[in-house]
């Protein structure tokens, strides 16, 4: 219940983030994507469920917003958590080699599959343009983010697991 | 065995696998929905925005504070040198003004003469504050805080100073979402001013770093168009008004097909700094709605 809570409020508040203070903060109009971030790490660190879970909601909200096609957010998100929680089996917290990378690769693959769907579709070909411009620099600001939200979310899970397995205690 | 079977005393948890599935469904048939009808967007928009689009509104403020603050620092040191530079300017300017008054009685009458005063003083305006932008990259709308409780509807055009912003395209009780003209989605009926040709005035990502928008198909076998014409909303524009500012032409080519002119245009708004936005609530009169009046 309290993990329910705290995930609502954190997907929340990463979702006003995006939209509003950085919006205000951008280099050259570029946003960093703190809802893949926290897609991502709830992947690898608890697994598939919620990973896809997360990332279900944060694509529902990010569309019910500014989708132009309702669902499409959802499912990206959706797949990128599920396949982060593929990789539960070799996180470990002490290390931040590895989150970094799948927080990149996943933000590389939520712009890609963005272009395909959205702009191949209507015939925007030059590939090159939309990956100097949007997706590379995107990746960087990201990644640049990560460095300060992921302890936080890190913090913020351990926390909860501690307080889970000191509930789960009391009943044995 | 199947995973699903519940075993004696475990909590039943349904794996992430058959949760993937059944969400993807979920995902795949909302898509269609909402690609084919416009039913499921509204309600859903509506519950979601009422509680989000508060918290906007306060953050942003937040948000617009801080990049004030630093493009402050920033600018202090060529604010010393151009205040000098303005000084200067502003006797010139004194001038011109003066020069200017005359012009605008001139132009009074020559308006009343010629009727023209249905120019947009008299559409009805709401002024409305912009709250949040899109969550991604790649396309450039965004929410304002006024919505249909104060007399918005979908398809009212959305103006900034003296330019054509865009339309609302989705509206909650209390917020509605505005899509820019410079969005890669957006296409616009528009026309040359001085020679009433028509023309596709369509955004483009590619250009949005340079603050330009693209047009096409536009024919002029006369060649009067020019560089720094102006561009209007047109008559045969199903969604927006006649006759408001788009921008001017920055550059013309003539396409491969030799009929048609495409170029670049400057728009008359500066859609990086917008932040407070005026919305008409007069709506385009179409064949449509108005046999529905009568």
């Amino acid at each position: 219940m309290k993990r329910f809570i705290v995930s609502v409020l954190l997907i929340i508040i990463c979702f006003l983030f995006q939209t509003t203070v950085f919006k205000g903060l951008n280099f050259g109009g570029i946003v960093p994507n703190l809802l893949i971030i926290l897609t991502a790490s709830f992947g690898f660190m608890r697994g598939e469920r919620t990973g896809l879970i997360i990332g279900f909601f944060c694509g529902f909200l990010a569309d019910i917003f500014f989708g132009n096609v309702l669902g499409l957010n959802a499912m990206i998100y959706m797949y990128i958590g599920y396949a982060n929680g593929k990789f539960n089996r070799i996180f470990f917290p002490e290390d931040i080699k590895l989150p970094l990378c799948l927080i990149l690769v996943s933000d590389l693959a939520y712009g890609f599959l963005y272009y395909i769907t959205l702009f191949l579709m209507r015939g925007r070909f030059h590939i090159g343009y939309y990956f100097l411009n949007v997706i590379l620099p995107e990746m960087i600001y990201t990644i640049l983010i990560t460095l300060l939200l992921y302890p936080l979310v890190l913090w913020i899970n351990k926390k909860l697991e501690a307080s889970e397995k000191r509930s789960a205690r009391k009943f044995v | 065995m199947s995973p699903i079977i519940k075993k004696k005393g475990e909590k039943f948890t349904l794996p992430g696998k058959y949760l993937l599935f059944i969400l993807t469904l979920l995902c795949t048939g909302l898509i269609v929905i909402t690609f084919s009808t416009n039913f499921l967007s509204a309600p859903i928009s509506a519950v979601g925005g009422s509680f989000i689009a508060p918290l906007q509104e306060g953050i942003s403020k937040a948000g617009s504070w801080l990049s004030t603050r630093s493009e402050e620092l920033v600018q202090i040191r060529s604010l010393i040198q151009e205040n000098e530079e303005l000084k200067a300017q502003i006797d010139e300017l004194t001038m011109e003004n003066i020069r200017l008054q005359q012009d605008r009685y001139e132009l009074t009458n020559l308006r009343e003469l010629y009727d023209l005063d249905m120019q947009y003083d008299e559409y009805e305006k709401i002024g409305a504050r912009i709250i949040a932008r899109d969550s991604g990259n790649w396309f450039h709308s965004f929410v304002i805080n006024k919505g249909s409780n104060d007399g918005l509807m979908i398809d009212m055009n959305v103006m900034a100073g003296s330019g054509l912003v865009g339309r609302i395209v989705d509206v909650g009780p209390n917020w509605s979402k505005v899509m820019s003209i410079i969005d890669d989605n957006s296409n616009t009926s528009g026309m040359v001013l001085s020679t009433s040709d028509n023309l596709m005035v369509r955004g483009d990502l590619e250009l949005y770093a340079d603050g330009l928008i693209s047009f096409e198909k536009l024919t002029d076998s006369a060649d009067r168009v020019v560089e720094g014409d102006k561009i209007v909303t047109s008559n045969i524009s199903d969604k927006y008004l006649p006759g408001i500012l788009i921008g001017y032409i920055s550059s013309i080519n003539v396409d491969s097909n030799n009929l048609t002119k495409s170029g670049l245009i400057t728009p008359a708004v500066d859609f990086e700094h917008l932040e407070e936005v005026l919305v008409i609530t007069q709506m385009k009169q179409t064949a449509e709605n108005s046999t529905g009046d009568s």
